[in-house]
Order: C-alpha cells, then sequence, then structure tokens
C-alpha cells in the first residue's frame, strides 16, 4: 500500500464521520416532526401534499396496517415503472427514439429500481429514454430509499415507545423523509456535480470525430446476433475500423446525486461512475463516494438521538467503521500488490510519481488504485452498488471484499435505513446470546427480546442467505445459469456467487463478466431482489410492532450495557462469524480458491 | 434448622446406568423431533448408515466402507451423547421423585358427615376423597389428602415433604392451617377440610415437576431453540448448495470430484450448533434439579428462569433481615419513676408472655436489677394476652393492672384512664424509634412507668448479601410493619435500598405493581395468606412450606426449608441456568471456526489443490480431518455435560464484568479450544491408522 492510498482512506473515513453528527441529528428531528430549519419554504408543501391526497397526518399505523402501505406503495411503483418502459416510444423527451425495453427486462428493471436495489441488465444510454430515466428510475430513486428509511424509524419507534399500537405513518414518514432529506441534498449534490462536468441535459447525443481513428477486431455476428464460432469453437472475428463517436447525453446530474445519496447506484451510463460524464473529476468521486456512506452512517446517529441515548447509535457505527476499514485496507493492499502473472512477466507494477502502480486493470487512471478501492469497499458495504471500476477484474482477494461486505448482509452501513434495520436485527440477536451470558433474560434498549423478536430476526437473517445460496445453486446447476458465465474456474463461479449475493443483498453491484441480460438472470434477479427486500421489511416493521406493545425495562448494574467497546467488539464478531460462516465454503470455491493458485 | 438436604454427586452410578438406558430410548425420531438441532443429526447418522451399507454391499460406495462406518458411528454416538446428557439429568429429578412418591400411600381416611369432630365417621380410601370433604386426623393418622385444618390443634411431622423432622404446629384459623397429605400426625387432633382433588395434590405436583414430567420450554428456551433452529437451517443450505456449487467447480477446473455426501454430512453435523442444542435440555432440567438441591420447588420451569431476571427483592424484615425476635436492651423510665419499678412491672407484665420479646425482658431485668423470675401463678395474677384491638399485653395482680405495648396504644390506654402521656417518655420513645429500635411502653394503670427499648438484631453477613445484590443490578426492598423511623434506622443499618413501613397487604401489592408497571421484575416470599394476593402478582414469588394453602397457591416456588433468606439463592440458581445457556451458545458457534479449517480444505482438496494451504493444523489426511473433526464434536458434548449439570459459576459482578470474562472463556476459548483438539484426535487417529 502506498502513502496515497492511506491518505485518501484516512481522509475518507474522516470526512464521512464528520459529516455523519450533524445530519444524523437533523434527520432525527425531521422524523421526530420537530421544527428542522425547512419548514418556512417545504412546510406550505408538506401540508399541500397531505390535503391532496387525504392523508390525516397525525393518524398513526399499527404494524400491519404500516407493511401494507409499504407494500402497495411498492406495488404500484413496479407497475408503474414497468409500463413507464413499455410505452417509452409513444412518450416524450425520448430524442434517440428508443422503443419499448423488454418485457422480461421491465420486470427485472422495475423490481431493481423499487427494491432500491438497481441492478442494471440494461445500458442506459442505449435503452432508456429521458423520460423514463426522470419519471421513472430517478423517482424510484428517491422514494425507495424513502421507503427504506421509513421502515427503519417505525423500528426505531419500536424501541423508542412503549406499550403503545401504532409505530408511525407511512406516508407522512415518506413525504417528511423525501422532502426534508432527500431532495434538499440531492439538489445541493447535483449542483456541485454539475460544477465538475457531469452533465445535465434534454439535447441529442452528439456524433463526433474522433481524434484518432482506431482498428479493431469485432466477432462476426449471424442473422439471429449470435457470434459465428469457428471449428474450435472461438469466435470468427473480423477486422473494423472506427472514426466517429457518439458521445451521449441526458439529465445525468440531477440522477447520480440521488443515486449516490439514496444508496441506489444504479448509473445513468452503463459504465455508472466510471464514465467521464456521471464522474468527471477527483472531487466528483470523493464526492459521490462519500454520498454512498452519508445518510446510513447519519442514521446511526438518527437512531441515537431518537431513542434518548446517542451513544447507543455511536456503537453501531464503531462497529460499521471497525469492519469496513481494515476491509478497505485489505481492499487497496490487495489491489496495490500487482497482478502476479504480469508481475512474472517482467512488467512494473509499483507506484510512481508516473503510474498508480498495482492491478490498473478495470479501473480508471484518474481514480487509481486508491479512488477505486474506497469506492469498491464503500458501495458494497451500503448496498449502493454503483461503480466507478470493474470489481471482475479485481484481485481475487480485492475482489472478494466487495463480495463478502454484501455477504454480511449488508449491514456494514447499508442502504439507507435498510442497512441500520439489518444491524438492528444482527444487534437482537448479538444481545440475546450476550445477555444470556450476563445471566439474564435478554433486553436491548429496555424492551425483553423473547419468542416473537427471535422469529422474526431468525427469519431476517435466514431469508437473505437462502436466496443467496439457494440463487447460485440453481444457477450453476442449470444450462440457463452456466450459459451467462464468461470466465472459466474460480472465477466464473465467483461472478456467479457475486450476482446472487447482490440480488438478495438489493445491492446491484455486478462483478461483470456474467451475462445478465437473460430470460433466466432477469426472472431469478427479479423474484430474489423482491423477496430480499420485502421478506426482510415485513418481519423488521413485524418487531417493530412487537416492540412497541412492551413494556420499557429500566437499565441497571445487571443489564448489559449496548453502548460500550465490548458490546461492539461481541456484535462484529456476531455479524463476522456469521457472514464467515454461511459464505465461507463458497468463497473458497471461488475467490480463495483463486488467490491460493497464484502462490 | 437443619433440613435434610439430598445431595448427590454428580455422577452417581444409579443414575448413570439408568441414564444410559434413557438414551437408547430416546433415539426414538418422535422424541428427538421436539429437538431440531439434534434430529438433524440423527437424520444424518440414517443417511450415512445407509451410504455404508451401499457402499458395503455394491462395493461402488462414495468412499471408502471404513470410512463411512467410522463417520456414521460417531455421529450416532454424537445423538446418544446429547441424550445420556438429558437422561443425566432427568435421572436426578427421577431419583428425587422416587423418594417423594414413597409417601405417598393410599391411607385409610376417616370421612366425617359435618364438619364436626363428633359428627359421625366413615372410612374412605385416601383416593376416594373429593375436594371440600371433611377427615378427622388423629394422633398417629397420616393425613390423606392437602386440606386447611378447621378445627383442632396437632403437632405433625412434615419430614416426608421437607425432610425436616422437628413437629410442627398445625391449628385452624391463622398462617398456619395447612396440612399437606402424606405428614404424620404426632400428637392431638385435627379437622381438616380437603382443598385438593386425587392427583392434584402438592406432593402430586412436586413429583411432576422434579420428574419432568409436565415440563415444558420455557419461553427463553423456545427463543434460543429458535435462533439453534435458524443456524441449522442456514447451515443446512450452505451444505445442501455445497453439492452443486462442487459439481460446477469440478466442471469448472477440470479436475477432482464433487464432495461426498458423506463429508457433507459430517460438515452439516459439525457446524450446526450440536453442543448447545445437544445439551440445552439438561440445562433446564438442571436448573430445576439445583432448585431441588436448594430444598426449593419450582412449579414452572419459568419461575426459574425469572429467577435470574429480578430486579427487584421484596423482603420480609423479620426472619429475613432481622432475627425472628427483638431483644430488650435498656429501660429509660418516666420522670420521677425509679427505674427498677419500671424494671419490675416489665417482668411482671412478661412473665407469662412467651414471646421472645417477653423472655427478652425477663432476661434483661434479672441481669440489671437482679429481679428474680417469679411463678405468675403463685402471685395469682392473670395475665392479659396480645390482641389486636388493644395491641397491648400485661397482668392483673392484685388490682395492679400493667400493660405493655405500642405508644398510641398504651396513649389511648392510660387517656381512658385519666392519665396523661408524659412528654419525656415521649421524647424517649421518639429517640428509641430513630434509632431503629422498638419502643415498649409500660404503664400501670393511669400512669406510664417508661419504656424498654427492644432492639432488631440484624442477622449476620446479611448486609454482604445485599451489597453483592447491588452488585447484579438488584434492589433489595424491605418490608415491615413498623414505622417509618424504626424501618429507616433497621434499613440503614442492614444495608437494603429501600423500605416499606407500616406494611399491608394491599401496601405491598401496590409496591408490586407500582415496580412492574415501571417494568420491573418483582420476587418476594411470603407465607400468611393474606401475603396470597401480593405473591399471586410478583413475578417470582416464594411460597413457605409452613405457611398457608393460600400461599402455597400463589407462589410459583416454595421453599421446604421456610427459609426467607432462600430467595437469594434462588436468584442466583436463575442466572446460572441462563448464563449457562449462553455461555455454551458462544462455545458452539465458535467452535465452528476451527471446523471449517479442517473439514474445507479436505472436502475441496482433489478440485483445487491449491486449497491444501487452509489445512493450517497440518491435519494428516482429508478422510482424518472430518473424522477428527467429527469426533470432537461429540466428544465436547460429553466434556461439558458436567458444566451443563452444575451450570457456569455465578459471581455477583456487573454485567460488564460477567459478560467480559464469559465471552473470554467460552468465545475465545471456543475459538482456540478445537483447533487443538482436532489436532490432538487426528495425531491420535493417524497413529492407530483409523483413517
Amino acid at each position: 500500500m502506498t502513502g496515497n492510498d492511506i491518505l485518501q482512506t484516512v481522509l475518507y473515513f474522516g470526512a464521512l464521520a464528520v459529516l455523519a453528527g450533524p445530519l444524523g441529528l437533523y434527520m432525527a428531528r425531521v422524523y421526530e416532526g420537530a421544527p428542522c430549519g425547512l419548514d418556512g419554504v417545504l412546510g406550505p408543501l408538506e401540508r399541500l401534499f397531505y390535503r391532496v391526497c387525504g392523508i390525516r397526518q397525525d393518524e398513526e399505523m399499527d404494524w400491519k396496517q404500516y407493511a401494507t402501505a409499504v407494500l402497495i406503495f411498492s406495488a404500484a411503483g413496479v407497475f408503474l415503472l414497468y409500463f413507464l418502459q413499455r410505452v417509452q416510444g409513444a412518450l416524450p423527451l425520448n430524442p434517440q427514439k428508443f422503443g419499448a425495453v423488454t418485457p422480461g427486462l421491465s420486470f427485472n428493471t422495475a423490481l431493481s429500481f423499487v427494491t432500491n436495489t438497481n441492478w442494471q441488465n440494461y445500458s442506459g444510454e442505449t435503452a432508456m429514454s429521458y423520460l423514463t430515466q426522470m419519471a421513472g428510475l430517478a423517482v424510484q430513486n428517491f422514494l425507495s430509499a424513502a421507503a427504506g428509511m421509513a421502515a427503519l424509524v417505525a423500528l426505531i419507534r419500536g424501541f423508542k415507545r412503549h406499550s403503545a399500537n401504532t409505530i408511525g405513518n407511512f406516508w407522512v414518514d415518506m413525504a417528511r423523509g423525501t422532502l426534508y432529506i432527500l431532495m434538499p441534498l440531492a439538489l445541493v449534490y447535483s449542483l456541485l456535480l454539475v460544477s465538475q462536468g457531469v452533465v445535465q441535459s434534454f439535447g441529442k447525443y452528439r456524433t463526433v470525430d474522433l481524434v484518432e481513428a482506431g482498428n479493431y477486431e469485432i466477432p462476426r455476428l449471424d442473422a439471429g446476433g449470435n457470434a459465428v464460432k469457428d471449428a474450435n469453437g472461438d469466435p470468427v472475428m473480423e477486422k473494423a475500423k472506427v472514426t466517429r463517436q457518439v458521445i451521449p447525453l441526458g439529465p445525468a446530474a440531477s440522477q447520480i446525486a440521488i443515486k449516490q445519496l439514496g444508496t441506489n447506484g444504479g448509473g445513468f451510463f452503463n459504465v455508472n461512475s466510471a464514465h467521464p460524464f456521471e464522474n468527471p473529476t477527483a472531487f466528483s468521486n470523493f464526492l459521490e463516494c462519500l454520498a454512498i456512506l452519508l445518510i446510513p452512517a447519519a442514521l446511526c446517529i438518527t437512531f441515537g438521538k431518537m431513542v434518548g441515548d446517542r451513544r447507543q447509535g455511536l456503537a453501531l457505527l464503531a462497529a460499521m467503521f471497525l469492519i469496513l476499514v481494515p476491509l478497505t485496507f485489505l481492499c487497496a493492499w490487495a489491489e496495490q500488490g500487482g497482478n502476479p502473472h504480469l508481475a512474472s512477466m517482467g512488467v512494473d507494477q509499483a507506484a510512481s510519481a508516473l503510474q498508480p502502480g498495482g492491478n490498473m486493470e478495470g479501473k480508471e487512471a484518474r481514480f487509481g488504485i486508491a479512488d477505486s478501492t474506497i469506492w469498491a469497499a464503500a458501495t458494497t458495504a451500503a448496498s449502493n452498488g454503483s461503480v466507478n471500476s470493474m470489481h471482475d477484474s479485481y484481485m481475487p482477494l480485492g475482489g472478494m471484499v466487495p463480495m463478502l461486505l454484501i455477504q454480511f448482509g449488508e449491514v456494514i452501513f447499508g442502504g439507507v435505513g435498510s442497512g441500520l434495520y439489518g444491524m438492528l436485527i444482527f444487534a437482537i440477536i448479538t444481545v440475546f446470546v450476550a445477555g444470556l451470558m450476563v445471566g439474564r433474560t435478554p433486553e436491548y434498549l429496555g424492551k425483553k427480546i423473547e419468542i416473537f423478536e427471535m422469529k422474526m430476526a431468525a427469519l431476517v437473517v435466514l431469508i437473505v442467505n437462502a436466496l443467496i445460496k439457494l440463487g447460485t445453486a440453481i444457477a450453476v446447476s442449470t444450462k440457463a445459469g452456466t450459459a451467462g458465465i464468461a470466465n472459466p474456474g474460480p472465477h466464473g463461479f465467483s461472478e456467479v456467487l457475486y450476482a446472487f449475493s447482490s440480488f438478495a443483498g438489493n445491492n446491484g453491484s455486478a462483478f461483470a463478466g456474467l451475462n445478465g441480460n437473460t430470460v433466466f438472470y432477469n426472472t431469478i434477479g427479479g423474484i430474489l431482489m423482491f423477496f430480499g427486500r420485502f421478506w426482510v421489511i415485513i418481519p423488521v416493521l413485524a418487531i417493530a410492532g412487537s416492540l412497541a406493545k412492551k413494556k420499557q425495562v429500566p437499565a441497571g448494574l445487571g443489564t448489559l450495557p449496548t453502548h460500550t467497546p465490548l458490546f461492539v467488539v461481541f456484535l462484529m464478531g456476531v455479524i463476522v462469524i456469521v457472514g464467515a460462516l454461511a459464505f465461507m465454503p463458497g468463497l473458497a470455491l471461488g475467490p480463495i480458491a483463486e488467490q491460493l493458485m497464484y502462490h | 434448622m437443619s433440613a435434610k438436604k439430598i445431595k448427590r454427586s454428580l455422577f452417581e452410578p444409579k443414575i448413570v446406568r439408568r441414564a444410559l438406558l434413557d438414551s437408547v430410548g430416546k433415539l426414538n425420531p418422535v422424541y428427538q423431533i421436539k429437538n431440531p438441532v439434534m434430529f438433524v443429526v440423527e437424520t444424518g447418522s440414517v443417511l450415512t448408515t445407509l451410504l455404508f451399507l451401499h457402499a458395503l454391499i455394491t462395493g461402488r460406495g462414495e468412499a471408502s466402507a471404513v470410512f463411512i462406518l467410522q463417520i456414521s458411528v460417531w455421529l450416532w454416538i454424537t445423538v446418544l451423547f446429547a441424550n445420556f446428557a438429558e437422561s443425566m439429568a432427568e435421572g436426578r429429578g427421577k431419583a428425587q421423585a422416587d423418594a417423594l412418591r414413597k409417601t405417598r400411600k393410599d391411607v385409610v381416611a376417616k370421612r366425617l358427615s359435618k364438619p364436626a369432630r363428633d359428627s359421625g365417621v366413615t372410612q374412605v380410601p385416601s383416593s376416594g376423597l373429593k375436594k371440600g370433604d371433611v377427615v378427622l386426623v388423629e394422633a398417629g393418622d397420616i393425613v390423606p389428602m392437602d386440606g386447611e385444618v378447621i378445627e383442632g390443634v396437632a403437632s405433625v411431622n412434615e419430614s416426608a415433604i421437607t425432610g425436616e423432622s422437628a413437629p410442627v404446629i398445625r391449628e385452624s384459623g391463622g398462617d398456619r392451617s395447612a396440612v399437606t397429605g402424606g405428614t404424620l400426625v404426632l400428637s392431638d387432633w385435627i379437622v381438616v377440610r380437603v382443598t385438593a382433588s386425587p392427583g392434584e395434590t402438592f406432593l402430586d405436583r412436586m413429583i411432576g415437576m422434579v420428574e419432568g414430567a409436565k415440563r415444558q420450554k420455557t419461553p427463553n428456551e423456545i427463543a434460543l431453540d429458535i435462533l439453534l433452529a435458524g443456524l441449522t437451517i442456514i447451515f443446512l443450505l450452505v451444505t445442501a448448495t455445497l453439492l452443486p456449487f462442487s459439481i460446477f467447480s469440478v466442471k469448472a477446473a477440470g479436475q477432482g470430484s464433487p464432495v461426498t455426501i458423506t463429508v457433507l454430512v459430517a460438515l452439516l453435523v459439525c457446524l450446526i450448533p450440536t453442543t448447545i442444542g445437544g445439551l440445552l435440555s439438561a440445562i433446564g432440567i438442571a436448573g430445576m434439579d439445583r432448585m431441588i438441591q436448594a430444598n426449593v420447588i419450582a412449579m414452572s420451569g419459568r419461575a426459574v428462569e425469572a429467577a435470574g431476571d429480578v430486579d427487584v427483592l421484596l423482603l420480609d424484615k423479620t426472619g429475613t433481615i432481622t432475627l425472628g425476635d427483638r431483644q430488650a436492651t435498656l429501660f429509660i423510665s418516666a420522670p420521677g419513676v425509679d427505674e427498677k419499678n419500671l424494671a419490675d412491672a416489665a417482668q411482671l407484665s412478661s412473665l407469662a408472655d412467651e414471646t421472645p420479646e417477653g423472655r427478652s425482658i425477663v432476661v434483661l431485668a434479672k441481669e440489671k436489677y437482679g429481679i428474680r423470675e417469679r411463678d405468675i401463678h403463685a402471685l395469682g395474677a392473670q395475665f392479659v394476652p396480645f390482641s389486636a384491638q388493644t395491641r397491648m399485653s400485661g397482668v392483673d395482680l392484685n388490682g395492679r393492672q400493667i400493660r405493655k405495648g405500642a405508644a398510641d396504644a398504651v396513649e389511648k390506654y392510660v387517656q381512658k384512664q385519666g392519665g396523661t402521656f408524659p412528654a419525656g417518655v415521649r421524647a424517649a420513645v421518639d429517640d428509641i424509634a430513630r434509632q431503629g429500635a422498638t419502643p415498649l411502653v409500660v404503664a400501670e394503670g393511669p400512669s406510664v412507668l417508661g419504656v424498654v427499648r427492644l432492639n432488631d438484631i440484624i442477622k449476620g453477613g446479611i448486609k454482604e448479601r445485599f451489597a453483592e445484590m447491588r452488585q447484579m443490578g438488584i434492589k433489595t426492598v424491605m418490608i415491615t410493619g413498623d414505622n417509618p423511623l424504626t424501618a429507616a434506622a433497621v434499613a440503614a443499618e442492614a444495608g437494603v435500598d429501600d423500605f416499606l413501613a407500616q406494611a399491608t397487604p394491599e401496601t405491598k401489592l401496590k409496591l408490586i405493581r407500582e415496580h412492574q408497571a415501571g417494568g420491573r421484575l418483582v420476587a418476594m416470599t411470603g407465607d400468611g395468606t393474606n401475603d396470597a394476593p401480593a405473591l399471586a402478582q410478583a413475578d417470582v414469588a416464594v411460597a413457605m412450606n409452613t405457611g398457608t394453602q393460600a400461599a402455597k397457591e400463589a407462589g410459583n416456588l416454595v421453599d421446604l426449608d421456610s427459609n426467607p433468606t432462600k430467595l437469594i439463592e434462588i436468584v442466583e440458581i436463575g442466572k446460572q441456568l441462563l448464563m449457562t445457556r449462553g455461555t455454551l451458545t458462544t462455545f458452539s458457534i465458535s467452535n465452528d471456526v476451527a471446523k471449517y479449517f479442517a473439514i474445507l480444505p479436505a472436502a475441496f482438496v482433489s478440485i483445487y489443490p491449491a486449497l491444501g494451504a487452509l489445512n493450517i493444523m497440518r491435519l494428516s489426511t482429508p478422510q482424518s480431518a472430518v473424522l477428527s473433526a467429527v469426533i470432537f464434536n461429540a466428544l465436547i458434548i460429553i466434556f461439558l455435560i458436567p458444566l451443563a449439570l452444575r451450570g457456569v459459576k455465578y459471581k455477583p459482578l456487573g454485567a460488564q464484568t460477567v459478560l467480559r470474562n464469559n465471552a473470554l472463556i467460552y468465545g475465545v476459548g471456543g475459538l482456540i479450544v478445537p483447533f487443538i483438539g482436532i489436532k490432538l484426535i487426528d495425531m491420535l487417529i493417524t497413529a492407530l491408522h483409523m483413517a
């Protein structure tokens, strides 16, 4: 690792830690309904919205009503987004005259964006009209994020309240979260990104002459669009020459801001934040990378503030930091070490004034190792999934870091809202075991953890685990599944395992190398994203409802304190051991085998 | 009291023999399915047995028949070990139940036609008695059924139930009216109204509880079961999907062979939390058993668990915090009265007073003023016993009327006689009360003679126990009928956190409800009928065995020793039970890390030889690695049986310290121990050429 790697990492996490505090406290005020400073401007808008929609602001919901509202709202989002894609050809703001997106892809994309996954089996610049991007995808970027935060806030209320039947009003939480948190932040971010050169335009794509014409080979395609193969099964190549280039445009900055802030991750352009129009400069890269973890980190502070004990939030945040920072360094170290195969061929992979060194395959020259690996760790720790480098091209160990971070259950920061409620599920499990060890039936934040909570918590951990493993097992055992695998050996296995981890964890990043736009992957992916999102939200809200009904047990000397370093270590142990135990065999056949084969 | 406690060594041969037999019987899958973790192990055992037979018969098994057989045998042993642990725990209860059952004989009862001694007697077998029947029990008879004395008084030997051979008095009315079936009336007679139907008596319930016949899983046990079942399903998924993963990898790598079912089953059994899964029910039963060892009968497993959670302990002052009797320590005469006169009057009024307080006054009078004990009958004196109305006792002697009692009662008495209550005495009374002692005012006719100071004697060592309680986060509240001043002083001296003075059944109930409304769990002891509502309200309610039937019905624990301090021990047993569950769960899960390092390289080394690098224990062959892990997994259950039965050692420390210690021992220890254990077993296996 170079000094630059260390400096960048410290700078990044330092900035994150500094900004999380004020934003977290601000968000607590928003969800508690307290004045937050923007009421003068946004208050009338909020009240207008309630009047128009007939929402009674003070009417509260029990957990079943809340969950029903989440499901109905999300279902409506899926249908709208599906139809928007299907009819985009007939709608305005479509300068490139894109036709309807295929049904399978529309289904996958609709579920992908509503579940805050943003797995993309399409290329934005060749498939989606500006209207679809803005009114469909970007809108879901806001709403799926707000829905995740709403579910979290409902859970926090479950801890905070006692002997209560209700956990808040979903519509109000959605409205306030979108209006007071996501929109102002996205606005500021969009402007900052535009200042760095991120495009924001309704104009047509431009065609320009290349400075230097390029010669290359492409595989010959038959009438069906499939590659023609020779006797050896290798594709037949033909020469091609390129002299002109199409430069795609679009309202990108506004969408990129929320894609990063809302841990959505769905790029405006296909290569996501590796694209110069999405992420042109080192500063834009820093901003976007910061945005990935900003809200998830700040929500920990919100949590502490709302339950009335800031230390509780800090403890969870500390656990997240303590897992992510070493893994970030591990990733940077693995990548900066370079590729032994190249080294054996005498390639200089040392960092110097002229080159970043290390394994630069699949990384943007303007970002280098540090900015790529920090992003890779952050985007998979949070269930963001945007990329600025190709994880498929990482060293096996470097690529294992993002995969492992997803497999921890997207609780190390995780998605906005969803990450922290996932973390709280792990905290409940930790409290259960640790609480018993001090000789009391377990309690967390004054709430007894009993049969119902354990049932739901076990369900949450189980569902995500089952989805990843069963999905991967089906994919590697069927023709349809193995057909999409591009690489041989353990690396091919890693690609599939990564994809299913990403679906079920609602991450959305891809290892690449896997052709996901097939009926098989579109369908199974859509289903997994759906279950990975809602089969977690429902038990979480059920826990919220059950906790709200309980009495508050005052803390005493015999109570297990849940804000101490000891508890943080215990919590980390549970997350890492459960994650590692559940995925070690899979990882052994993928990245671990691949890494060991280098030596 | 010297109760005969039935202490058993952990591995009593008789119990072990019975447990060994039982553990085979428990292989019945219908029984095993109640424990999801062990059911999975048993299914795995059956599966590997079939694979072994397949390999043996066809000669084309997925691995060598000897290897499959060894795995299979060790899986069966794992199930047997877990069964053995449970049977051992049950066996200890059963031995106790057998002893109790011996006392439950069918006796001939004398049923009365009317609730009066002289009504007609019918001879009926005790099993034919119904609730509400009235029976006569005379000297030498065995009480046929639980009931309440409605007439008469008798001394009863209750050693069959309590192990205490000194007879106790049972009489109608008051708090000593309950009799238990199976106990022996030694003298006199009593008329008893039967309060239990056959099969539902206290003895029956006790046998049921200690035998575990009625044992239901407690809520916390169910919650833990869910966690363990969740982990089991996760690991089931891990191993089940490993087959397609490895088939794919064989294709991708172009070498090696997919992982065998035998190895997958071995991996599964090693990963699922068999240690805690196998010992969980033993831990629960052992918790009940430890209660029995402490001579406490838990009416439900839930009560034992709740005991660990207690936040507030309500303790009666008398008998628990202080010795049962107060001692006279000082005479303070009223202004103008000779101290010796006071002592004399006090002694006279106490001669016939058989209470410990009364006797202590006689003793003090002799010690201080040499006033000899006199025969009250010879003096022609008439003793006036204490009554709830007058709240005084005394003596009428040659026209002298000497009374002693609480200050306000005596004040009323002298005012009625036309006398006044001197200010000097009032000051002395207040002074004594402030010191935590009890003032007893002595009066003769209309004039007050002075005050006797009665001191509470705080039990030795009790203050330290309360300090321990505080360390554990438990608040102690002293309950007393004394006035607030006295109560405060005693409370300060004994080191309790709070007190409830001038307690009545209503204020007690209110206090419990207040604490419960604040989310706290309340424990209390009681024996009287008027304690029953409070006992029913408390989360952990310990009824004294000497107490009334109503109190015993209301409590969820019965202390056979009738020792009010027992509550503290009960709390510790409850905590121990929960801690044992927590620590073994942690240990069980931590163990998995080492098992992965043993089995994964063994399973995949043929596909990717590079994975051999993960064999950090340097186990000799893939077969020996898998076998060692399975053997370790089985043996650890046996090694931990004593811990499961005895419980994790409990020290009264803060939660933070307890967690740190246990996390280090069972968490970090659980990570390290299997590395050593598996390596040692592997060395042994290799030396014996077993694999």
